[in-house]
């Protein structure tokens, strides 16, 4: 179902607010990462204000989607998108990295309700997306041996095939061999159920992608893998939406998907966008100020542009 | 004498003793588990037959799952299924998992605190042939030191099979430690077994050393303990299958009766059940203390029993040991 223009302006704006938050949480915290949360604003309003189907007031509810955020260190997005969608109040992202905050420098699961896990070491996510998709694949099994009515089993009639996984992993932690030991897996068991993003921003911590360790063809390795691969500007919110739900048809084609999302590293910023010294570091509290002015003359141009 | 209280086999002595080795209960206690709980699965890394994975396999071939030769891979799927409501035993040979997929099991499965229980076969020198690169001798240490880990080592067959049927019952993520070789079966099935728990095999009239023991070098400790008896040294040995939490009242129990404890253990001498008695005892009671097991050293080819008598892991060694500890 295409989204209406007035929709995607709301998303639009939406991570336009994310990305305020975000300045406002990195220059508070002094440490973080900037160029990755920026960059994956847009995807993670899609999915928190969009594509999950989850209740921000209720986030153990069992039939929810699950998003595994793989790359940990974009936590601050995270952080905002669920702040903004309900999960938490938005004053609270202000906590983030101090002392006692529930807002971890890396995302711990049992600190934060609706988190799902925890991570930061790179290149565990997928794996443990794969395990929730074929554990939700046993009990849709289960349940459909059982009948959907069936008072033994568990609560869960047909859930499985409800439930979705999403995955989300940076482009730097295709060089862990975690991440293709996991990818193996998927495709063996074709988990059509899954649904993986790679943040293609093309920067990693010691400079360019291909020229630390080259992750090229990128698309061509997962097709090898047995998964269906899509590729999309992962700044154009309906772009992205449209190709997580093409990865619901491919349902039928029984392979899990990878989308290939191309997103600007410190997205909204124009002083910063593809410049990989903000991989890992916060602006200053002069900087914060200048790049919020940035982000909130961007959103003119953005909203100019649709009009 | 032996503890009445502990139901050791009739056989105890005998030459004829059944032999099994852990792994066994493994394969055993998975079956076990898994008619009790359907959340149980069975993940493997391409060693099913020497791991027993496929004893599960033929009772519940849905809930068995086999990841190939990926470890960590294996660690980070049982970490999702685990989110998912299953109760994930992996099982590899112990140099592999938790040996090579460590970082997977602190971050995804201690500090997530989830119940994935971790099945580290061909633990210790007694391996045998395939030599040190296959033979584990670091895991307790690595293991017990992560939060939120349970850490098991059972000493026979029967025992294993009643630790992996506790540990599916557990909340949380349990280390299982088991061996390849056979050992002979010292218990029964009316030995009492509980996590967290002691127990007293022998205990002489007149202790002089307390001698704590796990996994299967339990019964070498009772079988020295007797022939030290023999020629009038009481010793008490305490057989400790749960490294983690460990039962600190009986210990200090034993310290306090005998005023002298020494430690074997198939494993490193540092970080392993002797570490965990010494770090123990000296807050709380300091005894003068000997701890057996691998002097920093890496393992060699060899039989098991060549290599358990080479690196002084047998009765007859321990029994020397305890000769020199108290005169």
């Amino acid at each position: 179902m295409a989204l209406t223009d007035d929709e995607i302006q709301q998303l639009e704006s939406r991570a336009e607010a994310i990305r305020e938050t975000i300045i406002g949480m990195l220059v508070n915290a002094g440490s973080g990462h900037t160029a990755g949360p920026l960059g994956m604003a847009d995807i993670f309003t899609a999915f928190y204000f969009h594509i999950l189907n989850h209740r921000p007031r209720e986030p153990d509810w069992e039939e929810r989607d699950r998003l595994i955020l793989s790359n940990g260190h974009i936590c601050p997005v995270r952080y905002a998108a669920m702040a903004h969608a309900g999960y938490f109040p938005v004053e609270e992202c202000l906590t983030l990295r101090k002392f006692g905050s529930r807002l971890q420098g890396h995302p711990e699961r049992l600190r934060l309700p609706g988190l799902e896990t925890t991570s930061g070491p790179l290149g565990s996510g997928l794996s443990q997306a794969a395990g929730i998709a074929y554990a939700f694949r046993m009990d849709e099994k289960m349940s459909d041996l059982r009948g959907p009515t069936s008072d033994v089993g568990p609560r869960r009639s047909y859930m499985g095939e409800k439930r979705r996984v999403y995955c989300l992993m940076s482009d730097g932690e295709q060089q862990e061999g975690n991440t293709w030991e996991a990818a193996l897996f998927a495709g063996k068991h074709k988990l059509s159920n899954l649904t993986a993003v790679i943040d293609r921003n093309n920067i990693q911590i010691d400079g360019m992608t291909e020229d630390v360790m080259p992750l090229e063809p990128l698309a061509d390795k997962y097709r090898a893998f047995n998964w269906h691969v899509l590729e999309v500007n992962g700044n154009d919110i309906s772009a992205f939406i449209a190709a997580v739900e093409e990865a619901k048809v491919v349902y039928e084609a029984a392979r899990p998907t990878l989308i290939i999302a191309h997103t600007i590293p410190g997205k909204g910023v124009p002083e910063i966008e593809f410049d990989y010294h903000w991989h890992g570091k916060p602006p200053s509290a002069e900087e914060g100020k200048r790049f919020l002015k940035e982000i909130r003359s961007m959103g003119g141009k953005v909203q100019h542009e649709y009009a | 004498m032996l503890n009445s209280g502990a139901h050791l086999s009739a056989k105890i002595f005998a030459d004829d003793i059944e032999q099994k080795p852990t792994r066994d209960g493994f394969g055993t206690g998975s079956v076990e588990a898994g008619k009790v709980d359907s959340r149980v699965v069975v993940l493997c890394a391409d060693l099913k037959e020497s791991t027993r994975a496929e004893w599960f396999e033929k009772e519940f071939p849905e809930r068995c799952i086999e990841l190939g030769v990926a470890e960590q891979n294996m660690a980070t799927v049982a970490a999702g299924l685990a989110l998912a409501g299953k109760i994930p035993f992996i099982a590899s040979y112990a140099v592999f998992s938790p040996g090579r997929n460590y970082e997977q099991i602190r971050t995804t499965i201690a500090l997530n605190n989830v119940p994935v229980k971790l099945c580290g076969m061909h633990a210790g020198v007694s391996v045998g042939p395939d030599g040190a690169t296959h033979q584990m001798l670091e895991d307790i240490g690595m293991m017990r030191m992560l939060p939120n880990m349970t850490v098991l080592a059972p000493g026979d067959a029967e025992e294993a099979r009643k630790a992996v049927v506790a540990a599916a019952k557990t909340d949380g993520p349990v280390y299982l430690r088991f061996g390849r070789a056979p050992t002979p079966v010292f218990t029964t099935p009316e030995t009492p077994f509980s996590i967290g728990k002691a127990l007293t095999l022998w205990s002489s009239e007149n202790p002089k050393v307390a001698i704590l023991s796990t996994g299967s070098l339990s019964y070498a400790a009772l079988v020295a303990a007797r022939s030290l008896a023999a020629s009038g040294i009481g010793s008490l040995v305490l057989h400790v299958p749960t490294i983690k939490p460990l039962d600190e009242e009986t210990v200090l129990g034993a310290a306090k009766q005998t005023g002298r404890v020494i430690t074997i253990e198939e494993h490193q001498a540092a970080g392993g059940l002797g570490s965990t008695i010494a770090e123990f005892l000296s807050e709380h009671h300091p005894v003068p203390l000997r701890r057996l097991g691998v002097q920093d050293m890496f393992g060699q080819s060899g039989t098991p029993l060549e290599l358990l008598a080479h690196y002084g892991l047998d009765a007859p060694h321990l029994e020397a040991a305890v000769r020199a500890f108290i005169s």
